[in-house]
C-alpha cells in the first residue's frame, strides 16, 4: 500500500534526504520572514531580490567561488540600493525595486553570457532560476542553518516594533519609533532569506515559498504569531509533498527523468491559497 | 558553443530588426505610461516573465512562439486581474508568476531545448527577429495603440483619481482587465526583441524618467516614447557590436535614464528651495 505512494528507495535516498532537511529549513525561515512581507505588500521587493541574486549567482559562477557567497553579497547590496532609492510611498517603492531589478537583470544577463561563451556551462542560465533540490551538496546545509538562524533572528527581536510599523507606521512614528531603520532591516533580513532559498531551491521557489504559506496563513487567522507558524507548517508541507510527488514522477510519462520539484510546490502553494480564500473565515484578513 | 557566431553584415535583416524594435518602442514607451502612473511595476515584471512558459509550451507543441507567449501572457493577466479582486494584488501578482514559471519548468523539462535558446528567449537577441515577424508585430502595435487610445480618458481618471472615478461611470475592474490586457499585448510583441526579463525595464525606466521632466500627460507620454526609442536604439547598435545580449544593455540604459530623471527633479527641487528662501 504504501509502496504505492512512496516509491521505492524514496526515506533512504541521501540526496532525498538533504532536499527535505534543506526545504524544511528555508520554508520555515521563509514562512517567518514571508507573513511580514505580505503585510506590508512587499512581495514585489522579495521577487525582485531573487531575481538579482541570480545575477550575484551568475557572477560567482563566473569567479569561480561557491554561488551561495555571490547572491548573498548582491541580494544585500541590491536591498540596500532598493532602500536608498526608494520613497517611502507604496508606488515610489515599486518603482525603485523595477530599476534596480531591471539593472540587475541585465546583469545576470551579461555574466551568464560572458559565463557560457568563456567555460562553456550552459546549464548555468537554468540552474540558477530553476535551481535543482536533488543536486544539493551536503556542505550547504551548516551555512543555510546559520543564515537561516540570522534572518529569523532579525525577525524575533525586531517582532515588536517591526509589526507596529508595519501595521500603521503613522503610530509608530508617534511612538517614536525609528520606522525608516526599522524598515531598512527588515529589507536586509528579507535579502538574507531570499538569497539563502535562492541558491539552494532556485528563484522560482524562493518567491514562492516567501508569499505563498504566509498568504494563505494569513487568510487562515489574523494573529501574526499564530500565521507565522501556519506559514510554517504549510511550507514544509508543500515542499516535502512536492519533492515526495518529484521522485515519485521520474516513472511518469513523457520522458521518464522525473519532473521538476519547482512545478510540483508552486502548485501545491497555489492551490492552498485559493482555497484558503475560499474558506469563509471569520475575521479574516480582506 | 564556446564561440558565437561573428557578426554578419549589415543587410536588409538588420533592417527588419531596427523597424520591429522601434515599434516596440513606441507601444512600450506609451504602454509604460500607465504602467508607471498605477504604480504597476510588479504587473509589468509579472506578465513577460510568467508568458516565459508559452514560449517552453510553444517549442514543445510547434507552434509559433509568438502564438504561445501571446496566449501565456493573456492567461497570467486574466489570473492576476480576477485572483487580485479579493485580496492583496501584489501576492496575486507573485502567485501567478511563480506558477507560470513553473509551468514553464515543466515544459522545459519535456522538451529537449538546448539551454542557448532558452537563454535568447529570457535576455533577447537581436538575431532573433526574423523577417516575417514584422507582420503580427505592427499588426499587434495597432491593436494595442488602439486599445490604448480607447482607454485613454478612462485608464488617466481611474489611474490619478481611483475614488471618484465610479462616480463617473468608469468601472476600476474593467478598465484594469482592459489595461492589463494591453501590458500582456505589448509583452507579446517584444519579447522576440529584448527577452521576457528585460521588457518591464523598458516599461519602466522611459516613462518614469519622462515624468520627471513633465506632468503633462500627453507630452510626458511623448516623451517616454522618444527615450524609449533611444534606448532599444542604443541598445541594439551596442549589442550588434559587442554581441553581449541586448537586454543587458536595455536594463542598464534604462536605469541610467531613470537616474537622469532623478537627478534632474533632484535639482529643480534644490533650485526652487534656493529661490524660496
Amino acid at each position: 500500500m504504501t509502496s504505492a505512494i512512496f516509491e521505492p528507495g524514496f526515506f533512504s535516498s541521501s540526496s532525498v534526504q538533504l532536499a527535505g532537511a534543506v526545504g524544511a529549513i528555508v520554508a520555515i525561515v521563509a514562512g517567518c520572514v514571508g507573513v511580514f512581507t505580505v503585510i506590508r505588500g512587499q512581495s514585489f521587493a522579495g521577487e525582485a531580490l531573487g531575481d538579482i541574486g541570480a545575477a550575484g549567482g551568475s557572477s560567482a559562477y563566473l569567479a569561480g567561488v561557491a554561488p551561495l557567497w555571490g547572491f548573498m553579497a548582491v541580494a544585500v547590496a541590491a536591498a540596500g540600493v532598493m532602500e536608498m532609492i526608494g520613497i517611502q510611498r507604496t508606488r515610489g517603492r515599486d518603482l525603485a525595486t523595477g530599476i534596480v531589478l531591471g539593472a540587475g537583470f541585465g546583469l545576470a544577463a551579461l555574466f551568464l553570457y560572458l559565463g557560457t561563451t568563456y567555460d562553456n556551462t550552459t546549464g548555468a542560465t537554468v540552474t540558477v532560476l530553476f535551481g535543482s533540490v536533488f543536486a544539493l551538496d551536503t556542505s550547504v546545509l551548516p551555512l543555510v542553518a546559520v543564515f537561516g538562524a540570522v534572518a529569523t533572528g532579525t525577525i524575533l527581536l525586531l517582532y515588536r516594533p517591526l509589526l507596529l510599523a508595519s501595521v500603521s507606521p503613522e503610530l509608530a512614528s508617534a511612538r517614536r519609533l525609528p520606522v525608516r531603520v526599522i524598515g531598512g532591516l527588515y529589507l536586509l533580513a528579507m535579502a538574507l532569506a531570499v538569497a539563502l532559498s535562492a541558491v539552494t531551491i532556485g528563484a522560482i521557489l524562493s518567491t514562492a515559498l516567501l508569499v505563498g504559506p504566509a498568504a494563505t496563513a494569513l487568510q487562515l487567522t489574523r494573529r501574526p504569531g499564530r500565521a507565522i507558524m501556519t506559514a510554517g507548517l504549510i511550507g514544509v508541507g508543500a515542499m516535502w509533498l512536492g519533492i515526495l510527488l518529484a521522485y515519485d514522477s521520474y516513472y511518469w510519462p513523457p520522458l521518464h527523468h522525473g519532473w521538476p520539484v519547482s512545478f510540483f510546490v508552486v502548485t501545491i502553494v497555489l492551490l492552498a491559497y485559493i482555497s484558503s480564500r475560499a474558506i469563509p473565515a471569520r475575521g479574516r484578513q480582506a | 558553443m564556446d564561440a558565437k557566431p561573428d557578426p554578419p553584415v549589415f543587410s536588409g535583416f538588420m533592417v527588419n530588426a531596427w523597424i520591429v524594435a522601434s515599434i516596440v518602442a513606441v507601444v512600450g514607451g506609451a504602454v509604460g505610461f500607465f504602467v508607471v502612473l498605477r504604480g504597476s511595476a510588479f504587473v509589468a515584471h509579472a506578465v513577460p516573465n510568467g508568458s516565459f512558459a508559452g514560449a517552453a509550451a510553444a517549442s514543445l507543441v510547434g507552434v509559433s512562439t509568438l502564438l504561445g507567449l501571446g496566449v501565456f501572457a493573456l492567461g497570467g493577466a486574466l489570473g492576476i486581474g480576477f485572483l487580485s479582486r479579493r485580496g492583496r494584488p501584489d501576492v496575486a501578482t507573485a502567485l501567478t508568476l511563480v506558477f507560470m514559471f513553473g509551468l514553464g519548468a515543466l515544459f522545459l523539462s519535456f522538451s529537449v531545448a538546448y539551454a542557448p535558446e532558452i537563454y535568447s528567449l529570457l535576455f533577447g537577441e537581436v538575431l532573433g527577429i526574423s523577417t516575417n515577424q514584422l507582420g503580427p508585430t505592427i499588426a499587434l502595435a495597432a491593436v494595442s495603440l488602439g486599445v490604448l487610445a480607447v482607454l485613454y480618458r478612462r485608464l488617466l481618471l481611474s489611474s490619478v483619481l481611483p475614488d471618484s472615478a465610479p462616480a463617473h461611470g468608469v468601472a476600476l475592474f474593467g478598465v484594469e482587465l482592459g489595461f492589463l490586457l494591453l501590458v500582456a499585448l505589448a509583452t507579446t510583441m517584444t519579447v522576440p526583441v529584448v527577452g521576457t526579463a528585460l521588457i518591464f525595464s523598458l516599461m519602466i525606466g522611459p516613462p518614469a524618467a519622462a515624468r520627471a521632466f513633465t506632468t503633462r500627460p500627453y507630452v510626458a507620454i511623448a516623451l517616454s516614447i522618444g527615450i524609449a526609442l533611444v534606448v532599444v536604439w542604443v541598445a541594439i547598435a551596442l549589442s550588434y557590436q559587442t554581441n553581449w545580449p541586448v537586454g543587458f544593455f536595455v536594463g542598464i540604459a534604462s536605469a541610467v535614464a531613470y537616474a537622469a530623471g532623478r537627478t534632474w527633479s533632484f535639482a529643480r527641487g534644490a533650485r526652487r528651495a534656493r529661490v524660496k528662501s
